[in-house]
């Protein structure tokens, strides 16, 4: 086995070269004509004093809404909807909040919905790696073979809140990167 | 017996952990509880993937896709690679994203207040994909080096900073490639927050006299690896 290249922060100067230059790295994954429920994931990333982080940037990875990868490892990649991208990615720049918009994803391999989340940010030398659930999937979280290998008192902090909203379904997940209430992890 | 494909794990050894004090940003953002190891699901097998119309035509040339009148100033170079995975296999279509400070180690970034000139020709920013080799290669200008605040005079060393995208999301990277012989290295929290000799040496691009072409710039090498290589396991 070669070594892999050590990971380095992506300090604070990134904005221009991965959030300003824009397609295909934008925080919206869905074209017109995407299937599914169309919602919002909005979140704002803490640091261990709980002051909002403003120079991340996140990367969320998900299926469609049919549980489907836009990747030719999956199975059903043919059947992956040619109208959603499956990448975003969202700075912090305002007071350490993001935004997405996606569809609601379907079960893959009969795990509860989930979407896959990475925190980069000036102080991390490694990127954080973690996974967002749905708050109004409790059944399906209850099963989950990952969500179960996560000490129950802090499985919370995986879990997203669905926000009373006049539009669309807006789902809240702060991201605490230490401290009281810090954000499951998984090695990255 | 089922056969199921598995993802190489990143290898700590060798890897900065999250907390190094001397790099003083890390106090307030580093995760203090145990990392949970993620079993691998299609979720991670898969990943984002890229092709030629995700690339614009210059951005593989830092020194022509922000021109505006003019030339960049600075010296000129070129740094090519190959992106591998940890059994050893090249990665075709891999998306590598680079940044990096102009030859006066100046950011266009608005929260840089370091007090050197901006070149109105030059952004420092640029994305370039491996072709059917596993290679990139792309043109820029030799970053400066610049003060940071960490601590008393401290400034970083000449870097360029690499984004990759590998062949599923497990095998996502951020690093910076350093350049031989530069006495801040020694210095330098980032860089020594990677315990292991070794490993630090591989952040540091060789000067390639076969990349260097005459009368025009200089060359470097920088080969990457990821990890994420597939694995077929039996159980
Ligand atoms: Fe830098």
């Amino acid at each position: 086995m070669l070594t892999q290249t050590p990971s380095q922060t992506v300090g604070p100067f990134f904005y221009d070269a991965l959030i300003a230059l824009g397609k295909p790295f934008v925080p919206t994954l869905v074209r017109d004509g995407a299937q599914g429920q169309r919602i919002l994931i909005v979140g704002t990333v803490l640091d261990g004093d709980g002051v909002p982080v403003p120079d991340a940037m996140i990367e969320i990875w998900q299926a469609d809404t049919n549980g489907y990868h836009n990747h030719p490892a999956d199975p059903n990649y043919a059947k992956a909807d040619p109208n959603f991208s499956g990448l975003g990615r969202c700075d912090t720049v305002n007071e350490g909040c993001f935004e997405f918009q996606t569809v609601k994803p379907g079960r893959v391999e009969g795990q509860a919905p989930h979407v896959n989340v990475r925190v980069f940010s000036r102080g991390m030398l490694i990127h954080a790696n973690t996974r967002m659930y749905f708050g109004d999937e409790a059944a399906a979280n209850a099963d989950d073979a990952v969500l179960s290998l996560v000490p129950m008192d802090r499985r919370d902090t995986l879990i997203a809140t669905l926000l009373p909203s006049n539009g669309l379904p807006t789902y809240r997940f702060n991201l605490v990167l230490k401290g009281k209430g810090e954000t499951v992890f998984f090695t990255p | 017996m089922t056969i199921k494909q598995l993802l190489s794990r990143i290898n700590w050894k060798g890897q900065p952990k999250y907390l190094h004090p001397a790099y003083t940003s890390t106090l307030k953002r580093a995760p203090q509880q145990p990392l949970i190891p993620l079993p691998h699901t299609l979720s991670e097998l898969t990943g984002p993937v890229y092709g030629t119309s995700d690339i614009g035509p210059l951005d593989h040339d830092l020194t022509r896709n922000a021109v505006r009148n003019g030339q960049p100033i600075g010296e000129r170079i070129i740094v090519t690679g190959r992106v591998l995975d940890d059994s050893g296999s090249t990665v075709p279509n891999a998306l590598l994203e680079v940044w990096q400070a102009n030859a006066c180690g100046r950011y266009i970034h608005k929260v840089d207040q370091h007090d050197a000139p901006l070149d109105p020709n030059f952004t420092g920013a640029g994305r370039v994909l491996t072709n059917a080799k596993g290679e990139y290669r792309f043109i820029t200008i030799k970053p400066g080096a610049y003060p940071w605040r960490n601590h008393l005079n401290a400034w970083r060393p000449q870097h360029i900073h690499f984004s990759v995208f590998g062949a599923n999301i497990m095998s996502r990277l951020v690093t910076q490639m350093y350049f031989p012989g530069d006495p801040l290295l020694a210095l330098d929290p980032i860089y020594n927050s990677i315990d292991d000799e070794a490993a630090r040496q591989r952040l540091i691009s060789s000067y390639a006299h076969d990349v260097t072409q005459p009368e025009w710039a200089l060359g470097y090498r920088f080969d990457i690896v990821l990890c994420g290589s597939k694995m077929t396991v039996f159980e």
